[in-house]
């Protein structure tokens, strides 16, 4: 096989195992090969990452592979790429593709009543009210389709970016002075520019051991459309350990995210561990995530089978790098209530907003109170709900 | 000089810059494809150096651009001399329109640091820093994607300005967000790692001679023994050569563990941080020791 046969088909392998290898650095890579002592294994393997690598996290997977195509190539033997048939996950993909293209075409469409779909207005006032974890099955699928029916927006910010605006703001001075360099130097005009108004990204950590399972999942119900709109949501969701789930939720089936997301991550013996899983988040994604005036939101009846200092530390860090901290509580919704587990207790001085999360209705308002949410986040002083 | 990946990686270790081969391989395709160079790490790890050491090498001009969140093409590329033009216009005031339409040419014109690097006035190629992308917005990635393409840009009122000779442009990122792939494809991307313990003990030697030999392995070796701590923020090379210049400072010959615990502010710079690495310190002393 000559060079070049070789580039294009380590290429096609790179992108098999998922990388994004794009035909131009594919050809840049080639192109490069003519400056270096392509006998080197150490040469060409660095000049291939610089080409063909565009993320830190897939160095690992490219060096495996490398490793294989390399080792196979110079034994002489060949190396097969299974026929090209697209492998089962893309199938499953696509399927969920349709999916998702029916569940934006509804979206769209205009909105219609909605009481009669329990049957009748006061069945439909019931369900509301219903606890999460009292639904029959019928009646998820009821809550799930108005979970999706909401229409909720995220409090927003000012950017720092400049944009023209009509209702004022400061001098737009470049378009102020051609206007005028038109009229003998005389401003006819005047145009403005003002601060970018964007929502605020928000990071949602959700419990899914246990008891909590139920509602963490119609939760996510509650911020997949979002997700799917590619606006600025990450989603993780943690028992033991914490899993970031946000990719699987934009190109696959929500259930089935988070049915493997759970196989994943809970260990049934080992109990919920919030506060390691908050130190997780706060080593790997804080800094990534955590920028520019995000709003942080853990769902979790606040039981921590871990050390409870830790949970503390942890909410402490979050809480001084968000804008806002909102815990939602399903507990917090029956009257007799109070958040005396050890774990929630730690939690509490760090929280801006305790809400309760157990029935539809408490979903609304939570979506009233996201988009309600002050500019300005004010002291630490919490107005908590009751 | 930069002739081969050895003698790049020779010209960066004259001008006091270890790399290892896999920075000194995208650097020298870098150059002899001009293509720009994009380095991401954590911080402190010495992607802003490699620039810097690029212009000394070259004796070039190193023109830098500091990213921000807003940045945008007035502060980054050009922007009107707003009080000279006014004043302009009011010293020409009443006498016809030809005039004033002058108010628009280059002498009128701020030159910001990407118009800069591609200013023809260059004798040769300058080193284009662009620091910390990942503080810019999305929208200021995609103009310099249109950039990077053909070093050009297109003033209305004046017309095209294209480099003579292409900037060697470095771009760095901490990865406090992701920059979209389409830009990193048209770079050579490099990850940029903690060093390794010999090569950060070279490091040091080098930057910081004063310090004894033996002091120096003592303090890589505790740096890369915290480095495996369970932090919110672990020290880079930069911290490392921030607390060797200390100690020489203090005078300290061989590291104790009331040394360290005084002047952990050096590595470690959020309080959680030292409070929970400061009980560790004896332990840690006497691993390196």
């Amino acid at each position: 096989m000559s060079l070049l046969e070789n580039v294009v088909l380590f290429g096609r392998l790179l992108r098999q195992a998922g990388l994004p290898v794009s035909p131009d650095q594919t050809r840049a890579f080639g192109r490069a090969l003519d400056w270096i002592d392509v006998g080197s294994r150490e040469q060409v393997f660095h000049t291939a990452r610089s080409f063909l690598v565009t993320r830190q996290e897939d160095l690992r997977l490219f060096a495996v592979i490398f490793e294989l195509f390399w080792s196979a190539h110079s034994q002489g033997t060949e190396l097969r790429l299974p026929r090209r048939q697209p492998p089962k996950a893309d199938l499953e993909r696509r399927s969920d593709l349709f999916e998702l293209i029916a569940g934006r075409a509804d979206a769209d469409a205009p909105e219609v009543e909605v009481g009669d779909r329990a049957g009748s207005f006061s069945a439909a006032e019931v369900l509301r009210h219903k606890d999460f974890s009292e639904l029959s099955e019928a009646e998820r699928e009821e809550v799930r389709r108005h979970i999706r029916d909401i229409r909720w927006r995220v409090s927003r910010r000012r950017s720092r970016r400049l944009v023209p605006n009509r209702r004022g703001g400061r001098l737009h001075l470049r378009r102020v002075l051609r206007d005028a360099a038109k009229h003998d130097g005389t401003p006819l005009r005047l145009r403005h520019l003002s601060r970018k108004i964007k929502d605020r990204p928000i990071v949602l950590l959700a419990d899914i051991s246990g008891s909590m399972e139920k509602y963490s999942r119609l939760l996510l119900h509650f911020f997949y459309g979002a997700i799917q709109g590619l606006r600025e949501v990450e989603c993780f969701v943690f028992g033991t350990r914490l899993t970031r789930i946000t990719e699987h939720l934009r190109v696959r089936n929500l259930e089935i995210a988070v049915e493997q997301a759970a196989r994943e991550i809970l260990d049934w013996s080992g109990g919920t561990r919030i506060g390691g899983s908050l130190a997780a988040f706060n080593r790997h994604w804080g800094r990534r995530l955590l920028r520019r005036g995000a709003l942080v939101i853990i769902v979790s009846d606040g039981w921590e089978r871990g050390d409870v200092s830790e949970l503390r530390r942890e909410m402490r860090y979050l809480s001084h790098r968000c804008h806002r901290l909102i815990w939602l509580n399903p507990h917090l919704g029956h009257p007799e209530y109070q958040p005396l587990v050890e774990g929630m207790a730690a939690a509490l001085p760090f929280i801006d907003d305790f809400l309760p999360v157990h029935n539809l209705r408490s979903l609304q308002d939570l979506a009233q109170a996201l988009d309600a949410l002050p500019e300005r986040r004010g002291s630490r002083a919490a107005v908590h709900a009751r | 000089m930069f002739d081969s990946i050895e003698t790049t990686r020779e010209e960066l270790a004259r001008h006091s810059y270890i790399a290892d081969p896999g920075l000194a391989t995208s650097l020298f395709l870098a150059l002899k494809m001009e293509r720009p160079l994009f380095l991401e790490g954590e911080p402190g790890v010495g992607k802003t150096e490699v620039a810097k050491v690029l212009s000394r090498a070259f004796e070039t001009a190193l023109i830098r651009l500091q990213c921000y969140e807003g940045l945008d093409l007035s502060q980054a590329v050009y922007e009107w001399n707003y009080p000279r033009q006014l004043l302009e216009i009011q010293a020409h005031r009443g006498a016809g329109d030809a005039e004033v339409s002058d108010i628009f040419t280059e002498d009128f014109l701020l030159r910001r640091p990407l118009l800069q690097a591609i200013d023809d006035a260059h004798e040769r190629a300058p080193v284009l820093l662009i620091d910390e992308l990942d503080r810019a917005d999305e929208e200021f990635e995609s103009f310099l994607l249109e950039l990077l393409s053909d070093f050009q840009v297109t003033i209305p009122e004046i017309g095209t300005i294209r480099a003579r000779h292409k900037p060697l442009t470095v771009i760095t990122s901490n990865r406090t967000r992701e920059v979209h792939d389409a830009l990193k494809r048209r770079c050579i991307y490099h990850w940029i790692d903690y060093p390794s313990l010999e090569k950060e003990i070279e490091i040091v030697r080098r930057k910081v001679p004063e310090l004894t030999e033996q002091l120096s392995r003592q303090v890589v070796a505790f740096v890369q023994a915290v480095r495996d701590e369970d932090l919110y923020k672990l020290p880079g090379v930069s911290e490392t050569l921030d607390w060797a210049e200390a100690l020489t400072h203090l005078n300290t010959a061989r590291l104790a563990p009331e040394i360290v615990e005084s002047t952990l502010g050096f590595l470690l710079k959020y309080q959680d941080d030292v409070d929970r690495l400061r009980p560790r310190c004896e332990e840690l002393v006497a691993e390196v020791s």
